[in-house]
């Protein structure tokens, strides 16, 4: 009966383990913030950004004292979690942060894939949620009564904007009157991106030639491509993160598609310039805010993440710290560590100038009103092109 | 239309020669143990990524048929040292744990890839491509590239399966493994030689695969393993030459379905059609029934 | 202490103790605020579903000696049933919460009852793909149907999986489960496994017994998949690919095959390896894919392998020993 023996020592051990991972905080009184972030899986540049710009905000707010609650100053703790990009992990992972590690609130997901089910959780445990980069609209809405959720918030546009945005523009400063759609089928953010660009592009006058799909993973795009050259349309709209646009673009030159690509705000990250080369060189794409036209508090962020890390920081950086400025806002105009206070003093910011420029909270909506840019990729660099306001 | 048709053939044709070359390495091995190495996939990808590090480490420029022979040795070498550490071992264990450590095997050189490269990779041009127009249809040089040395490859397999003494070694232990090292057959060897054959035509794969589409992560070996292995077994799994019909039928339904039918009805009818092909034929199609003593 | 845990081994009491002892504390965490901290409840939660999981394909890939790959497939179909009924056809309350993971499993079983007669003319490897082109026909076709979202899955899924919920169902599967094994059919499925030419030359229904296997594996990864729905409360198509499967199969095989003691264990461990290692990042899918492929190197059956936990056995087999 050895083997049985052994069992029961697995088990403890086991046990053992899950216990020591669970406890282990230590320090004194802190105000701990969640970041639920895409650091392994599909866009762990993604997640990078984020994590970066959170620490640089809390090394910067912690130098300075900390976070002002009344007239004290306590320091914020980063509690980092991995959604590795998938769904369920993202649930997971929020769970974890407001349950057991008792954040005060929860800044993340990035990827709408991933914010929209946790925004469920966040919103069902009433915890304050902010995610930096998720365009997608369901992540503030309530899915059952299309009402805004009450305690999800971004620091972002939506992407009914940026399609207004993108169609606008391909309509009055690309001259173009026929574009096609490739997106990916399965992924949340293209999804809703494609879906909304042709509404409104449709409905602003223009023509969708061509609406193709594919799947999350697919590398062979040449029979998507094939179909859209033979409509022969002005631009091709590629609503697609930045692992899967040098692809598609590299495809579709060699076809022989002459036509310029316009993208979506998953393009932002430099990785698209590394992976894209000569291929994407011309194309255009929105975002939320330019290295060019930098204001004041944009500048001193970059100087100081450039310092920090040796890059120039991207948008999801841009938003991941803005994020945490409007949750502090929200904590000191709140005045106490209570996550209802905080969620009502967040939805009442009425002006924050952020990084990514001026935003503003208009109850009931967890969106902020602020503008877009549209950049260009030109000798593999990002240029600024034209502005967007809401 | 036909042009249109003659066109996406090019493409099947790629995508097929591709699929056909990864499908040979699953049936080669499975040929001689009776054993799907679910680890192929994970070599194939490394392929891939052994191609980009001689392109980045070696600092004269080497032609590409050497980079092309560097990363089959790199890779079959290292299919065969793993089946001498996971699958040796195993070889008098339930079949099953075989299967589930080639599993594990795969799943660890997939992360094992990760934690070096957490970000996707752009793959080095070893080659210029040019484009040609050709009776209206659009042709690369790259394409030609791949379907040509694709189409050596399996000829070159072809000629050892069938006209050398390894080869016929090989086909003896597919048939009866005991016997042939009663015969003298020094049957480890054979085996480890099958091994490095075939893992080396996966890491081919690996390499055109990732000129053909330049952007590599070491999750790319996964889906498309799956989908060889599926291609090795619809041309009946064991026959060498079942999996280069296999390879291009499944390339072929893949680019076809996309090519004719919205494109997100492509799995749901690529594997369809696999499930009608095995219903009628559930050897596959090259497949012949093993027999089954009681 | 060996001989302590023999005496308990051979005594018939503690598995009901165990199981009225597991329900209270359930029901206890579920409406004592605050006794186990909602992350512990979620994990808990996990482990369950994960035992339904492992214990139902371990009768199909354990018992009768088949290699199913396509368990994720069954789970997705019981969810996506679930999540249907909660959210568009019946009011989400607990009461139409148990008819709802009901109408999950039956619906898996139905097309797990197809799967059973594609297994007749296929074996071994063949049905492992058949099995693998089932799991993607699946989700293709959730990706293609517009009235469950499509890609974008179901959202907005009541969290109607309460500890007690999931406990009744680990129960429930794990009692069918262990009587079926040493019933009539049980045998017939061992008999399967070990030489399935021989048994049917012997007189044994092969057929039958293999419909009745996958349609109560099936059953039971679909409900696994209905509690899955509703704890994470929202399901998309990629939540059941073929890496979910793998998962599933590890914990199989890493747990004992033949054996639901191994599948509680190998579910238990995998699930609690899977959280603690979190820290690790990357490094964790180094180390267990590595801790399995030493564990099949020295112990190819798995932890439990064919050997099973006494309390499950039946009073006969008991006495043998």
């Amino acid at each position: 009966m050895q083997a049985s023996m052994k069992i029961p020592h697995l088990i403890a051990g086991t046990l053992a383990l899950v216990a020591l991972a669970g406890c282990g905080d230590g320090g004194g009184p802190s105000v701990k913030i969640g970041l639920n972030t895409e650091l392994t899986g599909e866009m762990p540049a993604v997640g990078a950004s984020s994590k970066n710009a959170a620490e640089l905000f809390a090394s910067q707010l912690n130098a300075a004292g900390g976070i002002p609650i009344g007239d004290k100053k306590l320091p914020l703790k980063l509690v980092i979690g991995d959604n590795g990009a998938k769904a369920d992990q993202a649930a997971a992972i929020t769970q974890r942060l407001i349950s057991q590690d008792n954040v005060l609130a929860m800044i993340g997901p990035d990827a709408s894939a991933c914010a929209i089910p946790a925004s469920e959780i966040a919103e069902s445990l009433k915890c304050p949620m902010i995610s930096p980069w998720s365009t997608n609209p369901k992540t503030t809405l309530d899915t059952t009564t299309g009402k805004p959720k009450s305690y999800v918030f971004r620091a972002c546009f939506t992407d009914t904007f940026q399609a207004g945005v993108l169609a606008k523009f391909v309509l009055n400063n690309l001259h173009a009157k026929t574009a096609a759609v490739l997106y990916d089928v399965a992924s949340e953010a293209p999804n809703g991106q494609a879906t909304l660009f042709k509404e409104t592009f449709e409905k602003n006058g223009g023509k969708i030639v061509g609406f193709e799909t594919y799947t999350t993973g697919d590398r062979d795009f040449s029979a998507q491509l094939t179909k859209i050259k033979a409509t022969n349309p002005e631009v091709i709209f590629l609503p697609a993160y930045y692992n899967d646009v040098p692809l598609i673009a590299q495809q579709a030159r060699r076809l022989g598609i002459t036509a310029p690509f316009v993208g979506s705000d998953a393009w932002s990250s430099p990785e698209i310039i590394k992976l894209g080369g000569a291929d994407i060189d011309g194309s255009y794409f929105c975002n939320h805010y330019s290295t060019q036209i930098a204001t004041p508090v944009a500048q001193k962020f970059m100087n100081d993440y450039q310092a920090k890390y040796g890059q120039a920081p991207d948008d999801v950086a841009a938003l991941t710290y803005d994020a945490f400025g409007l949750l502090v806002e929200a904590v000191k105009a709140g005045g106490k560590l209570d996550r209802a206070a905080i969620r009502d003093a967040l939805a009442k910011i009425a002006k924050y100038d952020g990084v990514t420029g001026t935003m503003q909270f208009v109850p009931p909506s967890g969106d902020p009103i602020k503008s877009a840019v549209v950049l260009q990729i030109k000798d593999g660099k990002f240029v600024w092109v034209a502005n967007a306001q809401p | 239309m036909l042009f249109y048709f003659a066109q996406q053939s090019i493409n099947a044709l790629q995508l097929g020669s591709i699929y056909a070359l990864i499908a040979l390495g699953y049936s080669m091995v499975y040929g001689v143990l009776t054993m799907i190495n679910f680890a192929h996939g994970d070599l194939f990808m490394l392929g891939a990524f052994a191609c980009m590090l001689v392109a980045l480490l070696v600092p004269v420029h080497l032609p590409f048929v050497i980079v092309l022979l560097l990363v089959m040795a790199v890779i079959g070498l290292l299919g065969a040292l793993i089946e001498r550490l996971a699958y040796r071992p195993l070889r008098s264990a339930p079949r099953v744990s075989a299967i589930i450590t080639a599993l594990g095997c795969g799943l660890v050189i997939e992360n094992l890839t990760l934690v070096q490269f957490p970000y996707a990779q752009r793959m080095p041009t070893l080659f210029t491509s040019t484009s040609y127009q050709f009776l209206g249809l659009t042709i690369s040089s790259l394409q030609i590239l791949i379907i040509g040395i694709s189409l050596a490859l399996m000829i070159g397999l072809d000629f050892l399966i069938h006209k050398t003494r390894y080869g016929i070694a090989m086909r003896a232990i597919s048939f009866d493994a005991r016997t042939v090292p009663l015969m003298g057959v020094p049957a480890d060897m054979i085996i480890s030689l099958t091994f490095l054959v075939g893992a080396g035509l996966g890491g081919a794969a690996g390499m055109l695969y990732g000129l053909a589409y330049p952007v590599i992560a070491p999750s790319m070996g996964v889906l498309v393993g799956w989908k060889a292995f599926i291609a090795a077994v619809i041309g009946g799994i064991g026959s060498v030459r079942g999996a280069v019909l296999g390879g291009f039928i499944l390339g072929t339904v893949e680019v076809m379905v996309v090519a004719f039918l919205p494109s997100t009805y492509r799995d749901l009818i690529s594997y369809s059609l696999l499930l009608v092909i095995l219903i009628f034929k559930p050897y596959g199609l090259l497949g012949r029934a093993p027999n089954q003593k009681v | 202490m060996t001989a302590f845990l023999s005496t308990l081994a051979r005594q018939r009491w503690p598995l009901p103790v165990l199981v009225v002892a597991g329900f209270a504390f359930c029901l206890a965490a579920q409406f004592v605020p605050d006794l186990i901290n909602g992350y512990t409840q979620f994990v808990l939660i996990t482990v369950g579903i994960n035992i339904i999981l492992c214990a139902s394909l371990n009768l199909v890939n354990g018992y009768m000696g088949e290699f199913s790959v396509g368990h994720a497939g069954f789970m997705s179909l019981g969810a996506y049933a679930a999540a249907i009924c909660t959210t568009k056809w019946l009011p989400a309350t607990p009461a139409t919460f148990f008819l709802a993971v009901v109408f999950g499993g039956a619906i898996a079983a139905v097309i797990g009852f197809l799967l059973a007669l594609l297994s007749f003319k296929t074996r071994g490897d063949y049905l492992a793909i058949i099995t693998l082109a089932f799991l993607m026909i699946v989700k293709s076709s959730w990706e293609n149907i517009p009235y469950v979202g499509g890609p974008r899955g179901v959202l907005g899924i009541a969290p109607l999986t309460t500890l007690p919920w999931t406990f009744f169902w680990v129960v429930a599967t794990i009692w069918v489960l262990r009587n079926l094994v040493y019933s009539k059919f049980g045998r017939a499925i061992f008999a399967i496994r070990e030489d399935e030419i021989a048994a049917n030359a012997m007189g044994v229904r092969v057929r039958e017994a293999k419909i009745l296997a996958f349609v109560v594996s099936s059953f039971f990864g679909g409900v696994a998949g209905a509690l899955f729905a509703h704890q994470l409360q929202f399901i998309n198509p990629s939540s059941f690919d073929i890496v979910k499967s793998t998962e599933i199969l590890v914990m199989v095989y890493l747990g004992g095959i033949a054996s639901l003691g191994g599948s509680i264990l190998g579910a238990v461990i995998f699930t609690l390896l899977s959280q603690a290692l979190q820290p690790l990042g990357t490094w964790r899918m180094v180390i267990l894919p590595l801790i399995l492929v030493l564990l099949m190197l020295f112990r190819p059956r798995g932890i439990m392998g064919l050997r099973e936990l006494p309390w499950f056995l039946p009073r006969r087999e008991l006495k043998k020993k």
